[in-house]
C-alpha cells in the first residue's frame, strides 16, 4: 500500500499546542513530569517532520506487523443480519493480533530517537503489553509492564507471551486491579525514572501529548480502510463502527474519515452488566466531564471527583475513563456514542465465529453486536464497515468460564 | 495577605524555619485527624498540611496511598472533611493547607472549593496535579480570595519553567526533593542543597522542601537552606499504627516523633 503521510491527514485541526481538543484534554499531571511530555512533544514534532523516521516506520508496519491488513466481507454474517453490507477491517490479523502494535513500533522508534533504553507499559487485555514487549525485543529495550492483578488472572495467556518476550510483568495489587491502576502504577515509576524511560502509554488517553501521538499511529487503520473501499467499492461506507475503552483502535478508525461528513461514526462502549453505577464502562454514555490520569475528559466519578469503579467482561474495555478526542467528538456531535452489553456482545462473538470463522476479541465483539445491529436496520445497499481491532485467543478461557458461569 | 504569608514574615523576621506536617483526612476517620492536627500544632509545627484522600494520586507512594485508599474505603467525603476542619481552624495558632487533586476542586467547582475554604478558615491549598499552564484560573480565583495557590518545582524542572512557576505560585514555592514519588528516604540527592539555594535566590517567595524527609538529619541538613521542611509519609506510617494500637499512644508517637524534628530545626 502507498505511504500516506502519518499525520495531519486530515483537516482537523486539533489538538492545540496545550493538548486540548476543544475543552477536552490538556496536561494534568504533576510537575515531575512536565518537562518529560514537552521533551516527548518536540520529539514527536521532529519525528512527523522526518522522512527517514517515517520511511522506517512504514517499512516496519510493512514487514514486521504485516499491513495493510485486510478489509473483509463478511458475507455469512450479513446474510445473517439481512441488511447493509458488513465489512470487517482485520487487525486481528496483525503480527500480535491487535491493532496495538501500530502504537508501540512506533513510540519505540521515539524511544530510540530519545536515547533512552528502559520502556514502561500499562495494560489491561494484555494486547498493549503483548505488543509493548514485543516492540522492545525486536529494538533491544528493557521493558516492564504494570497489569491489574484481575486482569493478569482473566488475560493469563498474554500474561505468559510477554514473560516469553523477555519483559517483566509487575501485578498492581492496588484499587480495582485493572488497567485504571496498572496506569497509575506505570505513572508512578516514570515519576522516579523519567529521565532514563518511556512510558509507552496504550491508549489516546493521558497526559498531552499521548492522545495525539497514539491517535496518529493508530491513524493507519482508517486510512487504509479509506483506501481500501475505494479499491473495493469505489465509494466510503455509510457507517463505521468501533468499541471504544480508552478508545485507541477508535481514534485511529475514525480520525481519517472525521472530514468526511457523510459517513456516520458510532464509537461502542462497554454497557456490561446494565446501566447502574458500577455495573458498566459506559462514561461517554454516563459519566461525566473530569480529570483522570492527566487528561481532562468524560469519567466515571462520584459527586466527590473520585473514579468509580467500573465493570465489563473484556479487559480492555473496562476503564472508568475515555480519550479526550471522544469527548471532544462526543460534544461535536461527530461521533455517536452507544454501548452495549456483555450478554449482546457473546453473543456478536458467537455469530461471528460460527458464520465466518473468525474469533474476535471480546472488546471487538462489541463493535461487532452493535454493527451487526446497525446492518440489520439498513438497506442492503449500504455498508457498514467495522474495526475487528483484535482476535480472541486470549479470551478463550474467559469466555469458557463466563459462559459456564451462564448456563449454571 | 493569606495566613502563610503572615506566618512567613513572622518566621524570617524571628529567623526561624517551619516544620509543616502532612496528615490526611480521615485515617481512620476524622476525629483522629483533628486530634493529631492539634497535637502536632502544640508541639510547634508551624502549618500543617492536611491531604484529602484521592482515588488515583499518581504522585502518591505506597504509605499515602494506602492512607487514602483506607479514608475513601470509611466512605469519607469531602464535605465532611471540612466541616471538622472548620472546626480545628479557630483552636489552632497555625494556619492549615490542603493537598488536593485537581479531579476534586473541578468536580466541586473552583469558587465554591475556594469559598468553602476560606469560610473553613483555611489558608490555601496545594493541587499536585495541576501544573502552570494548567493554573491561571484556580489561580485568579485564590487571588480573589486571599489564598495561597502553592505550586511545586521539581529536580526535572528547567531553571526557566521554575522561574515562570515563581511567578505564579504564592504563599510559598514547595520544592520536591526528588524526582519520584512521596516517600520516606534514607539519602536525598547530593545537588539538592545547591537547587534550593539558586532557587531561593530568584524569588521572595519563601521555599519549602517536602517528599523524602523523615530523620532529624535530613532536617539538620536542609533546614539551612530553605524557609521550611514538609514530612509527610513518616507521619501518616506512625498514624497508621492507631489501627493496632490505642488512640492516645499513637498521638503520643506522633508526636514525640515531630518533636524529634523540631529539635533538630532549631
Amino acid at each position: 500500500m502507498p505511504t500516506a503521510p502519518h499525520a495531519d491527514s486530515c483537516s482537523a485541526n486539533v489538538p492545540d499546542a496545550a493538548g486540548r481538543f476543544g475543552k477536552f484534554g490538556g496536561r494534568f499531571v504533576p510537575e515531575t513530569l512536565v518537562h518529560a511530555l514537552d521533551l516527548l512533544a518536540a520529539e514527536y514534532d521532529a519525528a512527523r517532520q522526518d522522512a527517514s523516521f517515517q520511511a522506517e516506520l512504514d517499512e516496519l508496519l510493512k514487514n514486521y506487523v504485516g499491513r495493510a491488513s485486510p478489509l473483509y466481507f463478511a458475507k455469512r454474517l450479513t446474510e445473517h443480519c439481512g441488511g447493509a453490507e458488513i465489512w470487517l477491517k482485520r487487525e486481528d490479523l496483525n503480527h500480535t493480533g491487535a491493532h496495538k502494535i501500530n502504537n508501540t513500533i512506533g513510540q519505540a522508534l521515539l524511544t530510540l530517537r530519545m536515547g533512552k533504553k528502559r520502556v514502561i507499559a500499562e495494560t489491561g487485555a494484555g494486547q498493549h503489553g503483548v505488543a509493548t514487549a514485543t516492540a522492545c525485543a525486536h529494538f533491544g529495550l528493557d521493558c516492564v509492564v504494570y497489569m491489574g492483578e484481575e486482569d493478569i488472572r482473566r488475560q493469563a495467556p498474554n500474561v505468559f507471551s510477554m514473560k516469553l518476550l523477555g519483559a517483566e510483568v509487575r501485578p498492581v495489587t492496588s484499587g480495582s486491579r485493572t488497567l485504571r491502576d496498572a496506569i497509575n502504577e506505570a505513572m508512578r515509576d516514570w515519576m522516579s525514572s523519567v529521565e532514563s524511560t518511556h512510558y509507552i502509554l496504550g491508549s489516546v488517553v493521558g497526559p498531552h501529548p499521548f492522545p495525539r501521538i497514539v491517535r496518529d499511529f493508530q491513524s493507519v487503520i482508517g486510512r487504509e480502510t479509506i483506501q481500501q473501499c475505494r479499491e473495493r467499492f469505489q465509494c466510503l461506507p455509510e457507517v463505521v463502527v468501533a468499541c471504544v475503552g480508552g478508545g485507541s483502535n477508535a481514534a485511529g478508525m475514525f480520525y481519517p474519515f472525521v472530514e468526511h461528513s457523510d459517513v456516520a461514526l458510532v464509537g461502542v462502549e462497554a454497557g456490561g452488566r446494565g446501566n447502574q453505577p458500577g455495573d458498566h464502562a459506559s462514561p461517554l454514555t454516563y459519566g461525566s466531564p473530569g480529570v483522570l490520569h492527566g487528561s481532562f475528559s468524560y469519567v466515571m466519578q462520584d459527586e466527590d471527583g473520585q473514579t468509580c469503579d467500573v465493570h465489563s467482561m473484556s479487559a480492555g474495555l473496562d476503564y472508568p475513563g475515555v480519550g479526550p478526542e471522544h469527548s471532544y467528538w462526543k460534544e461535536t456531535g461527530r461521533v455517536d456514542y452507544t454501548s452495549c452489553t456483555d450478554k449482546d456482545a457473546m453473543n456478536a462473538f458467537d455469530a461471528l465465529a460460527r458464520l465466518e470463522g473468525i474469533l474476535p476479541a471480546l472488546e471487538s465483539s462489541h463493535a461487532i453486536a452493535k454493527a451487526m445491529e446497525i446492518a440489520s436496520q439498513r438497506s442492503s445497499s449500504d455498508r457498514v464497515a467495522v474495526c475487528l481491532s483484535g482476535r480472541g485467543d486470549k479470551d478463550a478461557a474467559e469466555i469458557a468460564r463466563l459462559k459456564n458461569d451462564i448456563t449454571t | 495577605m493569606s495566613a502563610i504569608d503572615q506566618l512567613f514574615i513572622k518566621l524570617r523576621n524571628e529567623n526561624r524555619k517551619a516544620l509543616m506536617p502532612f496528615v490526611t483526612a480521615g485515617d481512620p476517620d476524622l476525629d483522629f485527624t483533628a486530634a493529631v492536627i492539634k497535637e502536632l500544632v502544640a508541639r510547634g509545627a508551624s502549618m500543617c498540611e492536611v491531604g484529602i484522600p484521592y482515588s488515583d494520586p499518581i504522585a502518591d507512594g505506597p504509605v499515602i496511598q494506602a492512607s487514602y485508599t483506607r479514608a475513601l474505603d470509611q466512605g469519607i467525603k469531602l464535605a465532611a472533611i471540612l466541616e471538622t476542619l472548620g472546626k480545628v481552624t479557630p483552636q489552632i495558632s497555625a494556619p492549615l493547607v490542603t493537598m488536593v487533586s485537581y479531579a476534586i476542586i473541578y468536580r466541586h467547582g473552583l469558587e465554591k472549593y475556594a469559598d468553602q475554604l476560606n469560610q473553613r478558615g483555611i489558608a490555601g491549598m496545594i493541587v499536585p496535579d495541576l501544573p502552570v499552564e494548567e493554573s491561571p484560573s484556580l489561580a485568579k480565583v485564590c487571588k480573589a480570595r486571599d489564598l495561597s495557590l502553592i505550586q511545586l518545582v521539581t529536580p526535572t524542572t528547567p531553571k526557566d519553567r521554575a522561574l515562570k512557576i515563581t511567578e505564579t505560585s504564592s504563599g510559598f514555592l514547595y520544592y520536591v526533593s526528588v524526582a519520584g514519588i512521596t516517600g520516606e528516604r534514607t539519602e536525598l540527592p547530593p545537588e539538592l542543597l545547591e537547587r534550593v539555594g539558586w532557587l531561593r535566590e530568584q524569588t521572595p517567595l519563601p521555599v519549602c522542601i517536602g517528599f523524602g524527609i523523615s530523620q532529624p538529619e535530613h532536617v539538620k541538613r536542609l533546614a539551612p537552606v530553605a524557609d521550611g521542611l514538609i514530612v509527610g509519609s513518616a507521619i501518616v506510617r506512625r498514624m497508621a499504627n492507631v489501627a493496632k494500637s490505642d488512640r492516645a499512644s499513637t498521638l503520643q508517637e506522633v508526636g514525640d516523633y515531630v518533636a524529634t524534628l523540631l529539635e533538630a530545626l532549631e
